[in-house]
């Protein structure tokens, strides 16, 4: 039997039709909506690269079956931003040298958000935890720390 | 067929008991995973029912009078990492924190956690340490079992097709309670060992349950009788020789399997270490300046 559905992605409708019952979200955004921003790497929840938001949390969308999602606002990283017109995290990450090969970035700038908008002052072990689902092995995590705290303090958080 | 998103309870008891071998989905971050690896090979055939924000399932219920709290099943682990849960229920809260990684914590269940029972499952040895209900509901009823009933084997449980796990109900406990764990790195690790102790200061008693050193979560009563009996309860303290002794006897408990992840005689000697812990930090007092457990 194929799935029939509809997901709202990035504050619009998308129908999916013919879907096999097992579709991760992950699988739905990149191979049947053309939204390659969140990665497809271990489709396990160890590497953090498909994050994306489901209700406004932070989730890995490899781990969602994309048919349960119905009903429910996602956000990946291209409703962000408008091209060209970064957030201050992707500034930062950017500044800061957190992007280097950029396969993790997607994942990572959703993690990123999610904390400061939870917790605006976050300190260095909250950083480290709150990042620790997402898998970076590029920088070693110290400028994507850096650029995290660069946002918070850039938004009002006094430097730590 | 297919996947089914019913919005209350009763419309997810019809369809399971329509349905009696459906999948059922919560948070998903076993099922998923299962399914991604095709370890379980779908044929398009399943119906899957998603039970995950049932709203009956997401709601917590904290009896004083009764000195209980009462888990909706589709509570997630990040709603008892911190807050009033984690005030209540301390041991489940530093379980919970070392539980996958924020994005696993965010949808990862309790109910999905007992469904799943896998030896290595973090929240469940804080459950067997409090002596957990789980509740039942099926298309014959509601019904309530011991959680160390509930357990029988490994991924295997007492849940009946049909059935829905609803609810967990723990004793809100006057005493000290902790989960450690052992694993590779602090986050997104299966537990190589972990044990949960939580004291119960009225009773004098302390209760000590082990994770993946047998194929379910395991108690140590031989470790928990000899703690209530040597422990100075009125100084709230414990020599270095007790807790030692108190660690072996954990051990002895444990019937732990040589695998990928460690030898049988490593995870022996991790819940060792880790109950000859949580009983110093439990009762502190002789605790500083020593060192404990090796």
């Amino acid at each position: 039997m194929s799935e029939h559905y509809r997901l709202h992605v990035n504050g619009s409708s998308h129908d999916v039709a013919d879907g096999w019952i097992g579709e991760s979200l992950l699988y739905v955004l990149r191979e049947r909506l053309g939204l390659l921003g969140a990665k497809g790497a271990c489709e396990q929840g160890e590497c953090g690269s498909c994050s994306v938001l489901v209700d406004g949390d932070l989730v890995c969308s490899c781990l969602v079956l994309a048919a349960s999602a119905v009903d429910r606002p996602i956000l990946t990283i291209e409703g962000l931003a408008e091209p060209g017109a970064p957030t201050d995290v992707q500034r930062a990450f950017v500044d800061a040298g957190g992007v280097q090969c950029g396969f993790c970035t997607p994942g990572l700038v959703m993690a990123a958000h999610a904390l400061l908008d939870r917790n605006p002052e976050p300190t260095v072990t909250e950083i480290r935890e709150q990042l620790s689902g997402n898998i970076c092995r590029c920088t070693g995590y110290g400028r994507l720390i850096a650029a995290v705290q660069e946002v918070a303090v850039a938004r009002g958080a006094p430097r730590a | 067929m297919g996947v089914l998103v019913p919005d209350t309870l009763d419309d997810a008891i019809v369809a399971l008991g329509a349905q009696p071998d459906a999948l059922v989905l919560a948070g998903g971050t076993d099922l998923m995973v299962e399914i991604n690896e095709a370890h379980r090979r779908l044929t398009g055939t399943e119906t899957v029912v998603v039970v995950g924000r049932l709203p009956e399932l997401r709601t917590w219920v904290h009896d004083p009078g009764a000195a209980t709290v009462r888990l909706g099943a589709g509570i997630t682990y990040a709603e008892v990492e911190t807050g009033p849960l984690a005030a209540l229920l301390p041991a489940l809260a530093q379980a919970a924190r070392t539980v996958g990684s924020p994005q696993i914590r965010n949808v990862a269940t309790i109910g999905g956690n007992l469904a799943t029972c896998s030896p290595a499952g973090d929240g469940l040895p804080v459950l067997a340490a409090l002596d957990a209900e789980v509740e039942l509901v099926g298309p014959d009823g509601r019904r309530t079992l011991p959680v160390g009933d509930f357990m029988t084997g490994v991924k295997r449980t007492a849940r009946r097709p049909g059935e829905l796990i609803t609810a967990v109900t723990l004793p809100v406990l006057d005493g000290w309670q902790g989960y450690a764990k052992v694993g590779v790195r602090n986050a997104m690790v299966i537990a190589i060992a972990g044990a949960c102790l939580a004291v119960d200061g009225p009773t004098r008693s302390v209760r000590i349950a082990l994770g993946s050193v047998a194929p379910t979560i395991v108690r140590a009563p031989a470790a928990e009788a000899f703690a209530a009996a040597e422990v100075d309860w009125d100084g709230a303290a414990v020599s270095g020789d007790v807790s030692r002794r108190f660690g072996e006897l954990a051990g002895q408990a444990a019937r732990p399997i040589d695998d990928h992840r460690a030898s049988a005689a490593y995870r022996r000697r991790a819940v060792e270490v880790l109950a000859a812990r949580l009983l110093h930090r439990a009762f502190p007092a002789e605790a500083r300046g020593s060192t404990v457990g090796g």
